[in-house]
This record gives structure tokens, C-alpha cells and sequence, in this order.
């Protein structure tokens, strides 16, 4: 029965339209010197120096825009001049020294100084102050102040320290102003002497940087960045198609190659340090050095690069990618199933009778890993190794692994920025660690040492050895280093990192 | 309401927050995850990591951490966000607007769009326009909200960019608000073109948790509209002449709308847990998006604070929707 007119019904739908109306919205274009960026972790808090943002390698790119580190780096891994223009032992390593970059301002105009550096340094060095990278920072004391020199002494040596300082909570924070303000005020109302200063901040949604004009490495070619925090890898996807923002960051690859061949859009996917691997635990069939080798030797990792990953990784076989000090390419572990299955047949199994165990991943936290645990479970299938996969959240991995329980072999990713082998290959393969799962006295004996080593040339030599000694046992896994797809508007340039995501004062008009 | 039943209502809300407390509590604790193991630094010894333990208090039996937590609580103190390093309360007081105001509009849309819906397939009942508008409506009940969500991305942010997809305002206006409750605040300080912007970024996320929302009022308001429409009142009401839009609007309207209110506050509740995916695919900085930060982080204290949070506006929300509909159905507010 239709008892309304259209009139009537025209009426009606008024009130349901309502919200279709007047919707020509323009997009929000970044235009007039402003860089949009859709990211994708959010910032937990502002200070780079303590807690758990601190270490998480992706939120560094905002704080390298708002802060300065000790040292700086390049995109490439090198270390240059930051805050500190040289930096040094003394012939003993019983004394560090250090020079203090002149001229530099803080972002409300106050002088930045030696006496900041030294703050710095002393605070991140307490051990209850809650900085997670105090083991290393509490490794010198005893600070004098000349001017711009400054000398410290070496209470135990680490020599790492200085790479550091171009790494996690490596970062000079203002003393006066943070002891003026506090930890919450410095939390409302950061600053640094970095090329970005905050502008506004809304937790969870974006924060707004604006031009440092007294920066000292130069105006950055932005007037304006924007960081809007896009967890969700699709709407990334939709934020950079239709415009809404300028540069985005770990898309699928699939939409990566979609998306770079669009008319004004760009892309580039650049080795990035971070990568993937299977944990070994010494128990169960682990113990069996045939079903070790057998596990490594059977997978195909340039087919999981190609086929999974459509080429935008690279093959590893020791825990260093190429870009790291103690890469040596000479380490290999060959694809070789015939030989995994000769091996596994010495210890007794074979496909018919195939040794157990059980592998652990994530799925989705990192690209196609999941994926990539599937196609090793089969490739493991055909030379008689039965895995069967446990899926399990990233913070389960955390503490299965602090507390030496992961299961036979466990996929994870590994990022280390600084390329030192002790952010690799030592804390993850060094039996007391608590990041490690492997323990035995050979590995052991052989990383101890290194900790010390004083000679840079030969403690690198022993990081070598010690990859070597791993390989030949296969006590980890290394698979693949990733590569981080970055996508931009065609009329931006972006430099990529190999330290992690591109930074804003790298960026400029194309 | 009498003053006897708003008493034990109160009692039964505190006992069920009681109850709430307890059972996240246990939960959080309960599940696999370490926020400490999350913590570690890479040269972290066994001293380190159990000082670390003991800084956030997680050393202690849990009975034990219950007890510190839960008297804390009882003054207003919900602890200190592990991951965000803020106090609790004060991070979800920051974020609570946000979500309130999304899922008010949100609701509004589902009311306005099921009324509208059980309006027209009422009048055009017996007729393809119902059928349509039924299929219409189960479609709008068997999609979840997040494919929902995702298909307005596409069309309505990419293929036909008319409005924003991500955030609660456009970063590069300034409000100078002093309050979260961007939409009120900023009509009551007149500024429009603020609140017309924040009024765009909250059209998707809301037309992605109305749709399943309407669909239902929809379905219940037209099923009482139907058996309204062949009471005696409303036969009296066409001989006297009044118009079909009248009669549905005045008469049959009104009578059909005590149970489809009911039922719009039940799934009111529903519809602020449905903002914890909503919030994340647009990225919304309300505190579902906060509360799946909190899980990945394994932030405890934030957690139990959410839990809480959400726990209370069940509460809340439920016992305005019994008071609502006392008030409006005698029988219920005279027995």
C-alpha cells in the first residue's frame, strides 16, 4: 500500500539526508611547505629517554626531528658530528673526551651547553632513573667541564658507547629546562635543539612541527611537518592514494607496487636494519646438530624473498646484514635439501619418520611472516622435519624469551641500528643475556671476551669468528633483511634510512 | 522511580564495578605477556629486570597488587600508564570526550536512519519498497561494522575523496579549545568552521557504527509500527481525515517508540564497544584506539582503568535507558 506521496517522502528523507549534504570537502593537501606524513606507531610519550618508547626504533624519526643526538647519523649508518663534534678514548681507554657543538640554541632561545651534555649523560646513567639503555651510559663518570671539552672517566669499558650515542636514548635533553619544568611539563611542552620544534601535539591523532629557523645544521626545506599517527596499514594505504597525506611508510607490498606506478605518487623500498630470523632454544630435537643444520640448510630463502615478499628482502645467513661492521660475506649456509636430508637420516629421521618440535611466530606484526613460517614448514616437510606453528602475540614472545622458554625454534625480527655485532649477534646469541635462548659454553666462551675487547680491529675480527662458529652449528636461523617500502607524492624528495623510517629534515620539494 | 529502587539501582551498579575490578584485574594478569619482559634492555642482568618488576609493583602476589591497586582506586588513583607515563585517569579523562561525542552522533544517525527506514517501509508496506528496504536492512546487519568502515575509506577517502579518513580535526588548525568536547565546546564558542571540520573527520567512523545500529532500530520500529497501524486509534485518526504522514508521525510513531527506545540504549553499550575497531581503522584518538595501544603494550594500569571506563558507561547508559522508559510507559512507572 503506498500511502505517501513523493512529496511526503521527500520530506521524510530530509531528515535521513541530512548528514549527505554539503560534503565537497577539499582534500588536505599538504601544500605551502608542509609535509604530511601518515605513521605508523604512535607516540607514546616525549621523552626519548626513559620507558618504553624509548626503545622502540620506529618512534625515532619523530625524535631525531624534535631532539639532537650526542652523535649523529647519516641515513647510510655512518656516524657524523651531532651535538658533539668529536669524540674519543684516550690511549689508556681509561678516559673519554668529548667536544661540545658551539652555537647551538635550545628551541625557546636558551644556550645549549656542555653542562646539558653532561646532565644528559648523568641521568641516563642512573640505574633507577628509568632509562632501558642505563647499563651502557653508567659506564663513565666522574665528568669535568672546559668550556666546550668535555672528559669523563672510564669506570668499566664498553666500546660500543660512543655508537651509542647515535642510538636508542642517545639524546641531549635541556637541564635547565627539564629541572624547571619537570618530567610533566617537559611531557606538555617538550624541546630539543633539533631541526623540528613542537607545535601541537594530540595524543593518538598527529603532532604538528614547525620549522627550527636557528638550527644548526640549516632550515629544514619544510616550513611545516605533520605526523599523522595511521596505525592501520590499509588506511595508510587509503591516507596516501587519496591524497590526505604526503609520505607514507610500510604499506603491503602489494599495494607498494600498485601505488608507486600511480600517476604522482612515488615509492622506494630501501634495506632497512632490521631483520628476520628463527630463534633455535637448545632443548628437545634442537639439541641434535644434524636437525640444526638440517633446519637451516632446507630452506629456500631467495624463493620466500621472491615468491612472499615480491623481491623486497634480502637473503642473510648470519645475524649481520651488509651494511654492519662485522658483515662478512664469506658466511654462508647453503640451500641444500639433499644434504639436510643426508643429515637427518645420520640422526634417524626422515620424511616418513620426521623429527617433531614446535615453531613459534607472529602473525602480521611484521610482513608476510606468518607467510614465511608456513612455506619453511613445508620446505622442512619434504626433508623430514614436522613443525607445527604456534601463533602468538609479539608481547608473549617477550616473555617467553626473558624467560629462556620459547618453544624448539621461534620467528622474530631483529633491528640494530648502530650495526655494531653486540646489538646483533651478542645480545642475542650471548647465553646470560636476557634476550638470548641459546646456551652453551662454546658460544659463551667465545662472545665473553668480546665485550671488552679494547682493539676495535681485532674485537670485530672475533664478532666474525664467533658469526662463523654460529653458522657452522647453526645456533639461530637468519632468514632475510627486510626492506621498508616508503611511498611519497611525486613533487617531494625522500631520502630512506637505513636506520629505520625517513626523517622530515630529509626530506624536501622535488 | 521511586527513591527505594534508585537506591538498589545504585547498590547494583556498585556491586557489578565491584565485580568488574576483580575479574579485569585477574584477566590482564592472567593472559599471556610480560609488560617487563617488554621492557628489558638488552643488557638487562636479573637484578635489573626484577628492580624493574618491583618499580611497577608487579613482584608482589596478586592478591596483593589487587589490594594496593583497588584502595588506590577507591581515592581516584588508577595508577601510572607504563606505556604512556601519565596517570591513568588523567590520560582517559583526555580521550573519554572524544569517544562520547563520536558514539552521541553515531546513535543520532542510527536513530535518524531507522526511524527513517521503518518510516518509509511502513508506509510502503506490502509493496517492493519494503522488500527492498528489508534486504536493504539485513544487508546493513550482516556486514560488520569494520567492512563497513573500510568500504567508506574506499569510496568516500579515496575513490571520491570528499571526506576525511583519519584523525578527529585537520592538524593544521588551530582551536584553542580548552576542553576535549571539540563539537560542544566549539558551538558554544561559535567557532563553526572548527566544529564544521570535526563534524566532517566524525562522519565516517560514525556512519560505520550507526549502520548495524540502524538496521536494528529500523527492524524493531517497523515491527511496532505494524501492529500499531491496525489499532482502533488509528483507523479513528483516517476517518477524521489526517494525513498518512500525520497519522505515522503523531500517532503511530509515538506509540511505537517505547520498546525501540529500550532497545536503542541496550545497543547504545554495544556501540562504545564497537569503537575500539572503528577508532582504529580511522584512527580516532578516542579510547578505543587507546585501549588497543594498551593490550599490544601490555599496560596493565591502563588496561584496568579502560576496562573500568567502559564498565561504567554500561552502567550508566542502562540505568538512563531504565529511567527513560519508566517515564515514558506508565504501566512500568506505576508498578
Amino acid at each position: 500500500m503506498t500511502n505517501l506521496s513523493r512529496r511526503q517522502l521527500m520530506q521524510l528523507a530530509g531528515a535521513g539526508l541530512l548528514v549527505g549534504n554539503g560534503l565537497n570537502i577539499s582534500a588536505a593537501h599538504a601544500e605551502g611547505g608542509t609535509v604530511t606524513i601518515a605513521y605508523n606507531v604512535n607516540l607514546p610519550s616525549w621523552d626519548p629517554t626513559t620507558g618504553l618508547s624509548a626503545v622502540n626504533p620506529t618512534i625515532q624519526s619523530i625524535y631525531r626531528s624534535v631532539f639532537d643526538q650526542f652523535v649523529g647519523q647519516k641515513p647510510t649508518l655512518e656516524f657524523q658530528p651531532g651535538l658533539l663534534t668529536e669524540w674519543g678514548w684516550s690511549d689508556d681507554k681509561k678516559q673519554v673526551f668529548m667536544t661540545v657543538r658551539d652555537g647551538v640554541t635550545w628551541h625557546d632561545g636558551s644556550p645549549f651547553s656542555a653542562a646539558d651534555v653532561v646532565w644528559s649523560l648523568e641521568r641516563a646513567g642512573k640505574m633507577d632513573g628509568g632509562n632501558p639503555i642505563a647499563f651502557i651510559w653508567s659506564k663513565i663518570g666522574n665528568f669535568k667541564v672546559d668550556g666546550n671539552k668535555i672528559t669523563a672517566d672510564v669506570l668499566s669499558f664498553e666500546p660500543t658507547l660512543f655508537k651509542w650515542m647515535a642510538f636508542l636514548t642517545g639524546y641531549v635533553m635541556p637541564k635547565a629546562y627539564f629541572e624547571k619544568a619537570g618530567a610533566e611539563g617537559f611531557e606538555a611542552k617538550p624541546i630539543g635543539t633539533g631541526p623540528y620544534m613542537v607545535d601541537q601535539f594530540e595524543r593518538n591523532a598527529f603532532v604538528r612541527l614547525k620549522a627550527n629557523p636557528n638550527y644548526w645544521g640549516g632550515k629544514p626545506a619544510f616550513e611545516t611537518v605533520v605526523y599523522k599517527f595511521v596505525p592501520d596499514a590499509t588506511s595508510r594505504v587509503a591516507e596516501i592514494e587519496s591524497g590526505s597525506s604526503d609520505v607514507t611508510v610500510d604499506v603491503p607490498f602489494e599495494e607498494f607496487d600498485r601505488l608507486k606506478s600511480k600517476d604522482g605518487l612515488a615509492g622506494v623500498a630501501t634495506p632497512i636494519s632490521d631483520i628476520g630470523m628463527i630463534f633455535l632454544n637448545n632443548i628437545e630435537v634442537m639439541n641434535d646438530k644434524n636437525v640444526r643444520m638440517a633446519a637451516a640448510m632446507s630452506i629456500d630463502k631467495k624463493a620466500i624473498v621472491d615468491k612472499l615478499l615480491k623481491g623486497y628482502a634480502t637473503p642473510i645467513d648470519t645475524l649481520e646484514a651488509p651494511q654492519y661492521a662485522a658483515f662478512d660475506a664469506s658466511i654462508t649456509v647453503p640451500f641444500d635439501p639433499a644434504k639436510a636430508a643426508e643429515l637427518l637420516k645420520a640422526s634417524g629421521f626422515s620424511p616418513e619418520n620426521p623429527a617433531k618440535f614446535k615453531i613459534q611466530t607472529t602473525r602480521g606484526l611484521k610482513p608476510k611472516d606468518y607467510e614465511m613460517v608456513q612455506a619453511i614448514v613445508g620446505m622442512w616437510r619434504k626433508v623430514g622435519l614436522e613443525a607445527e606453528i604456534e601463533v602468538y602475540e609479539i608481547a608473549k614472545h617477550y616473555e617467553l624469551r626473558a624467560g629462556d622458554t620459547l618453544a624448539p625454534a621461534a620467528f622474530y625480527n631483529w633491528g640494530n641500528a648502530i650495526g655494531d655485532p653486540t646489538t646483533s649477534t651478542g645480545f642475542a646469541m650471548f647465553g646470560p643475556s636476557p634476550h638470548s635462548v641459546w646456551n652453551t659454553d662454546d658460544l659463551d666462551g667465545m662472545i665473553g671476551p668480546l665485550w671488552g675487547e679494547a682493539d676495535e680491529a681485532k674485537r670485530i675480527a672475533g664478532w666474525k669468528a664467533v658469526d662463523k662458529h654460529i653458522a657452522d652449528n647453526a645456533y639461530v636461523i637468519p632468514l632475510i633483511q627486510y626492506q621498508q617500502p616508503i611511498v611519497y607524492k611525486s613533487s617531494i624528495k625522500v631520502t630512506p634510512n637505513i636506520a629505520g623510517s625517513p626523517e622530515p629534515f630529509q626530506m624536501s620539494p622535488a | 522511580m521511586s527513591a527505594s529502587q534508585i537506591l538498589s539501582r545504585l547498590i547494583s551498579a556498585i556491586v557489578t564495578l565491584l565485580g568488574v575490578m576483580v575479574v579485569v584485574f585477574v584477566l590482564v594478569r592472567v593472559v599471556p605477556g610480560d609488560p617487563i619482559a617488554m621492557m628489558i634492555a638488552p643488557g638487562a642482568s636479573e637484578a635489573d629486570v626484577a628492580a624493574l618488576r618491583a618499580y611497577y609493583g608487579l613482584d608482589l602476589p596478586i592478591y596483593q597488587q589487587f589490594i594496593v591497586w583497588f584502595s588506590q582506586a577507591l581515592q581516584g588513583n588508577f595508577g601510572t600508564s607504563i606505556s604512556l607515563k601519565q596517570n591513568v585517569l588523567t590520560i582517559i579523562l583526555e580521550r573519554l570526550p572524544a569517544t562520547l561525542e563520536l558514539a552521541a552522533l553515531a546513535l543520532a544517525m542510527a536513530v535518524i536512519w531507522g526511524t527513517f527506514i521503518a518510516l518509509v517501509s511502513t508506509a510502503w508496506r506490502g509493496t517492493y519498497v519494503e522488500k527492498l528496504i528489508d534486504n536493504f536492512n539485513g544487508v546493513m546487519l550482516a556486514v560488520p561494522d569494520f567492512i563497513w568502515g573500510l568500504t567508506f575509506v574506499l569510496l568516500l577517502g579515496v575513490v571520491l575523496p570528499l571526506l576525511p579518513i583519519s584523525g578527529r580535526s585537520d592538524p593544521t588548525i588551530d582551536a584553542g579549545l580548552s576542553t576535549q568536547f571539540y563539537l560542544i565546546e566549539g558551538l558554544l564558542r561559535g567557532k563553526f568552521a572548527f566544529v564544521w571540520d570535526v563534524f566532517k573527520h566524525m562522519l565516517l567512523p560514525a556512519m560505520t557504527m550507526s549502520f548495524p545500529l540502524a538496521a536494528v532500530i529500523g527492524r524493531v520500529l517497523k515491527n511496532t509500527m505494524m501492529d500499531v497501524m491496525v489499532q482502533d486509534y488509528i483507523i479513528l485518526a483516517r476517518i477524521k481525515g489526517l494525513s498518512n504522514l500525520r497519522i505515522l508521525l503523531q500517532e503511530a510513531l509515538r506509540n511505537a517508540a517505547v520498546p525501540a527506545l529500550a532497545l536503542t540504549g541496550v545497543q547504545f553499550t554495544f556501540l562504545i564497544g564497537g569503537t575500539v575497531i572503528t577508532e582504529r581503522i580511522f584512527s580516532y584518538p578516542g579510547i578505543g584506539n587507546l585501549a588497543i595501544d594498551a593490550v599490544i603494550n601490555r599496560d596493565l594500569p591502563l588496561i584496568q582503568g579502560l576496562v573500568l571506563t567502559f564498565g561504567a558507561i554500561f552502567i550508566v547508559v542502562n540505568m538512563l535507558v531504565d529511567a527513560m522508559t519508566a517515564w515514558l510507559n506508565p504501566r512500568l512507572r506505576h508498578a
